[in-house]
């Protein structure tokens, strides 16, 4: 089973990064992005057998592991083939 | 006779000529295949062979009482006391820096360090020489954006400090950057490890990074110049681990205390190919690996690929044999799997096989000191030089002096680096003994009294005008930073950085900075150990300023003296060293203010050069000097400026002799900004300035006392005129620590 | 007194944490291996600045798992003193026993310079030598010492004294300018709410030697000997 997990900073944290990206779009006239934020992005490959294994075990490897939960949160998408929407290059 | 077994193309993408082809078929008896043109084509590579440079760089002085390892190593070594030696190289890794800024400077910097530690040595510093465009454009401050983030990123999280540098912008860099780097080791000088196979049966291990497709035809693309399909070169570029390299060098390290290796040697540039045939070759034996037992991070790698890779972070060791299991479990400790990939035998072949099969068999030999040797036709431009003559018609009338000064400050070239090396931990391991930025960079050697300075220096507007003659100032340039902060200069190491080979202009560019560089390190006593040769900084047949770097290395006899080029306190006496001959050819000044490149390169005289070394290092180790600071770029005006700043506001008062002439030009601008070689300014205590001044003439260095430390303004007189230049040493400084930083956004300032 | 200095994969200023406690100062030190389960005999740990695990995930993430930390832990847990520098304060906020975590630094730009802090607190082990409001002057080196933690937890730390340092000019006022990382409250250091575990972002261990460019830094060592030293007098051995 694959897993998607993404992890961003809580809402009430302070991105810079996403915040120079913005500033970035807005000098390249894209004024109407109002707001980024920067995050990372795990694929998972789980040798378990149905989602909703896959779906605890990525819920707690992610909070043990690969969100601090004192800045950070996520949220997790189980597919059995899990490729990103949208177009990837 | 024709190539029957690859077409015109195939050869092409190879980089190998006709002729090349040709040899290589008499050397093999036969035609290659595939993987075995491969292994000619990284090994004979402008990068990795020095095809077009060897017959040049044959004619630099590479021996002295203090050499312990000369150039032919992955690094060379001086003694420096105690039974110590000092390893170091200067490197360049020019061509993936403009493709990947960030990736292209981290794996420069993971490349050298490799090639310290690879000799038993403990790297213990790092320097680093870039050139970048016009700071003006986007694309360039993009490109320095990148490089210093590479830089830091690898350097501070590896733990080896980055303690100085230099850094110089012009336009004639834009599509081809410079980045050099220097790392210096420490090693006892009997427990250097050298790059040999030896000992048939000996087994041959590869630890490190798993291979990937990184970087193929790395090596080539370091030897051709950039037309607008560069960027579709991007996957040629690696990405650097800098966590995997410390794990290495530590392991390497505690591996090469015990004797079970008889050679290490790093894969850089031609990765596996390099590593096997070089130790071969060194060592006189064969060697024969078996690549299915590499270990691969991508799937279905041929043999070809996985030789020609250029994945970081990775080593070579003959281990006696009977001793395998004991360095496995060094490596096993540091999460590191060392794999037995092969054997030393008694032919003199490099065989690869894969999974048992003969995939590729060449002379070790025939990959390494067979390699073309080119004797390329060089001659300079005719008429070049008239058309640099300078002519008075070419200046603007003079600003006020004031003012030429201020835009110097504020300019990228002279201002305040800090905004940059703020971003490299320049403290890690605790040995710098010199604040980066204050003089060259100086470390301390724990266990002995020693610390070692060194500095990394090269012009390439004079260059330009005199290959030559620029060649021999830059290394008098580097000795003197080093002879500042108290060292004596003992050892050196060049960087060449020119256009295309092929083109006998460039060619003899070449030819004349290596005879400049053999005469200057002759004359001051710092032999070459080492070193390397970029070409084909070009990009679409224009190429970048002739700009050869050179690292020298210095010992500072006690860590206690070390100077830096601040006045520490009001009410010294000023003092300068050296005669003003009035020579704006070439300088900052005269780019900077006027737009221009022309003139003659200042001259030198080398012996005098030397005696000025020799008075500030035996001045210093007496503590006879409160401060330092060798005039370059910008002239002597820039200079009694800088001693001004970071003191706290301390200013200078001096009059300074008018030069000796007036440079064609103006003779307040050739006083104030002319650039000539050998002078430095110092800062001595009352009681102390007769002794100072005696021992300079008795050395033959002109020296005269010019003024005093204190006040709040920087203020020179010349000769008779007063007021010539009458700055607040708070808007003087003010304006040189933002020249560089106010280009990279308002949270970066001071 | 014997410093055990942890060394993970990755540390690099383990060199110098030792170097000063040993060579400057005399005192007996222990490298210890990430991957032992005991630390030894010890009368203090230190967690050394670098890179462990390269930074890789988080600073700290991957290091708070090493198999000595139960050992940290448990010698945190008895009262022993514990100093986190740099990289080992992030190690000891992931292991939960210092709070707050690390961003990247608001300028987005790692810093090498020396900085001034102010000792607000002379109630641990490693500040008893110090008079409350004394300014030192130590290098940072960092990209990621942007002390967060949310609003309560604040709170909570100033209402108990928790923080221990903080950034400040030469002279000791908290100013924006003088806050190199963008730290919430200028914070550059805190302490567990036993106080015995103190983590900061400077390198004490740096400013051991005026040619280094400060000594102000020893004074942190020199206090938990002291701790050390009377305590032992105190017992009847």
């Amino acid at each position: 089973m694959k897993a998607r997990v993404f992890v961003t900073l809580k809402p009430s944290v302070f991105d810079p990064q996403g915040r120079a990206i913005v500033e970035a779009l807005h000098t390249l006239g894209y004024d109407k992005a109002t707001d980024v934020r920067q995050g990372k992005y795990f694929l998972l490959d789980l040798d378990v057998a149905t989602p909703a294994e896959a779906e605890t075990m990525a819920a707690e490897i992610s909070d043990r592991v690969l969100a601090n939960p004192v800045i950070e949160r996520f949220e997790i998408h189980v597919d059995a083939d899990a490729t990103p929407a949208g177009v990837v290059k | 006779m024709a190539a029957l077994a690859f077409d015109e193309a195939t050869l092409d993408r190879h980089g190998v000529t006709r002729e090349e082809y040709e040899r290589i078929v008499s050397l093999m008896g036969r035609e290659p295949n595939l993987t075995e043109l491969g292994l000619f084509s990284v090994m004979w590579s402008e990068h990795c062979s020095y095809k077009s440079s060897r017959v040049h760089l044959k004619t630099l002085p590479t021996e002295g009482k203090r050499v312990v390892q000369g150039p032919g190593e992955n690094a060379g070594a001086v003694d420096i006391g105690d039974g110590l030696a000092a390893v170091f190289k200067i490197e360049s890794h020019n061509h993936p820096s403009f493709i990947e800024p960030y990736q292209g400077a981290a794996t420069g910097v993971g490349g050298i360090i490799r090639d310290i530690f690879t000799m038993g040595a403990r790297p213990i510093a790092l320097l680093n020489s870039l050139r970048f465009g016009a700071i003006e454009s986007p694309q360039t401050r993009r490109i320095v954006d990148g490089v210093v983030r590479g830089i830091g990123g690898y350097g501070n999280s590896i733990g080896i400090p980055t303690i100085g540098g230099e850094v110089m912008f012009d336009e004639r860099y834009a599509g081809n950057p410079l980045v050099n780097v220097f790392c210096l080791g420490i090693a006892r000088q009997d427990e250097i490890v050298k790059g040999a196979a030896t000992g048939v049966g000996n087994a041959i291990y590869y630890v490190g990074a798993k291979t990937g497709r990184d970087g193929i035809h790395g090596a080539t693309m370091a030897s051709a110049e950039f037309d607008e399909k560069s960027a579709e070169k991007r996957p040629a570029v690696q990405v650097g681990d800098p966590f995997m390299e410390k794990l290495l060098l530590e392991a390497c390290l505690e591996v090469m205390q015990t004797d079970a290796c008889v050679g290490v040697q790093d894969m850089g540039a031609a990765g596996l190919t390099c590593s096997t045939c070089e130790t071969g070759a060194r060592g006189g034996v064969g060697v024969e690996i078996d690549v299915a037992k590499v270990p691969q991070r991508e799937s279905g790698m041929t043999p070809y690929e996985i030789m020609l890779s250029e994945s970081q972070e990775r080593m070579l060791l003959i281990v006696k044999r009977g001793r395998e299991k004991e360095v496995e479990a060094i490596f096993e400790k540091w999460d590191l799997h060392a794999v037995h990939i092969g054997e030393v035998t008694a032919d003199d072949k490099l065989r690869v096989k894969h999974n048992g099969v003969v995939v590729a068999e060449v002379p070790n030999l025939g990959l390494t000191d067979e390699a073309p040797v080119y004797r390329r036709p060089y001659a300079d431009l005719p008429g070049r030089i008239a058309g640099n003559a300078l002519k008075a018609a070419d200046l603007k009338p003079l600003p006020s002096a004031t003012d030429a000064l201020m835009t110097l400050l504020g300019s990228a070239n002279i201002a305040s680096k800090r905004w940059i090396y703020r971003q490299y931990d320049h403290m890690v391991r605790g040995n710098t003994f010199a604040l980066t930025g204050l003089t060259a960079g100086v470390v301390r050697v724990k266990g002995t009294p020693r610390a070692l300075a060194m500095s990394a220096d090269g012009n390439g507007r004079y260059c330009e005008l005199d290959p030559r003659q620029g060649a021999k100032l830059a290394v008098a340039e580097a000795a003197r930073n080093v002879a500042c902060a108290g060292g004596q200069p003992i050892g050196a190491t060049n960087c060449l950085n020119f256009g295309n080979p092929q083109r006998p202009e460039i060619m003899w560019q070449l030819a004349e900075a290596v005879a400049g560089i053999g005469e200057a390190c002759r004359a001051l006593d710092t032999p070459i150990t080492g070193g390397n040769v970029s070409l084909y900084n070009e990009t679409e047949g224009r190429a970048i300023l002739p700009t050869p770097v050179i690292g020298v290395v210095g010992v500072i006899e006690n860590a206690d003296r070390v100077t830096t080029r601040v006045f520490p306190s009001a009410g010294l006496d000023v003092v300068l060293l050296g005669d003003g001959l009035g020579e704006l050819g070439g300088s900052e000044y005269l780019k900077t203010v006027h737009g221009l490149i022309k003139g003659e390169a200042p001259k030198l005289d080398l012996a005098r050069e030397k005696a000025l070394h020799e008075w500030l290092y035996t001045s210093i180790a007496a503590g006879l000097l409160k401060s330092a600071h060798d005039c370059s770029d910008g002239g002597l005006a820039v200079t009694l400026a800088e001693c001004c700043f970071d003191s706290g506001g301390i200013g200078v008062d001096v009059t300074v002799p008018a030069a000796a002439s007036d440079g064609g030009v103006d003779l307040t601008a050739a006083t104030l900004f002319g650039e000539s070689a050998s002078r430095a300014v110092v800062s001595v205590a009352p009681g102390d300035t007769a002794a100072v001044l005696a021992a300079a003439t008795t050395l033959g260095v002109p020296a005269k006392k010019i003024g005093v430390t204190g006040g709040s303004a920087i203020a020179i007189a010349i000769d008779g005129k007063g007021g010539v230049i009458e700055v607040s040493v708070a808007d003087a400084e003010a304006r040189w620590s933002t020249g560089l930083s106010k280009w990279f956004g308002p949270k970066d300032q001071g | 007194m014997r410093f055990a200095v942890i060394v993970f994969p990755g540390s690099n200023c383990d060199h110098e944490a030792q170097y000063t406690t040993e060579t400057v100062l005399g005192q007996d030190v222990s490298m210890v291996w990430h991957k032992e389960t005991s630390i030894g005999p010890a009368d203090a740990v230190i967690l050394p600045g670098g890179f462990s695990h390269g930074d890789y995930l988080r600073t700290g993430a991957i290091a708070r798992f090493s198999p000595v930390m139960g050992a940290v832990k448990a010698f945190a847990e008895k009262g022993g003193p514990v100093l986190g520098i740099c990289n080992g304060f992030q190690i000891l906020q992931e292991s939960g026993l210092l709070p707050g975590a690390m961003l990247r630094n608001s300028d987005l730009r790692f810093h090498c310079e020396f900085v001034h802090v102010r000792v607000e607190q002379n109630d641990t082990p490693f500040t008893r030598l110090c008079t409350p409001g004394q300014v030192l002057k130590v290098p940072i080196s960092h990209g990621e010492g942007n002390f967060f933690a949310a609003p309560d937890v604040i709170a909570d730390l100033e209402k108990n004294r928790r923080i221990v340092f903080r950034y400040v000019t030469a002279s000791g006022d908290v100013t924006d300018a003088a806050n190199p990382n963008g730290s919430l409250a200028s914070i550059a250091g805190v302490c567990s709410a036993q106080r015995n575990v103190v983590g900061l972002m400077p390198h004490p261990e740096r400013a051991c030697d005026p040619r280094l460019g400060s000594e102000e830094g020893l004074i942190l060592f020199r206090s938990v000997i002291d701790q050390f030293a009377s305590t032992d007098a105190m017992q009847a051995v």
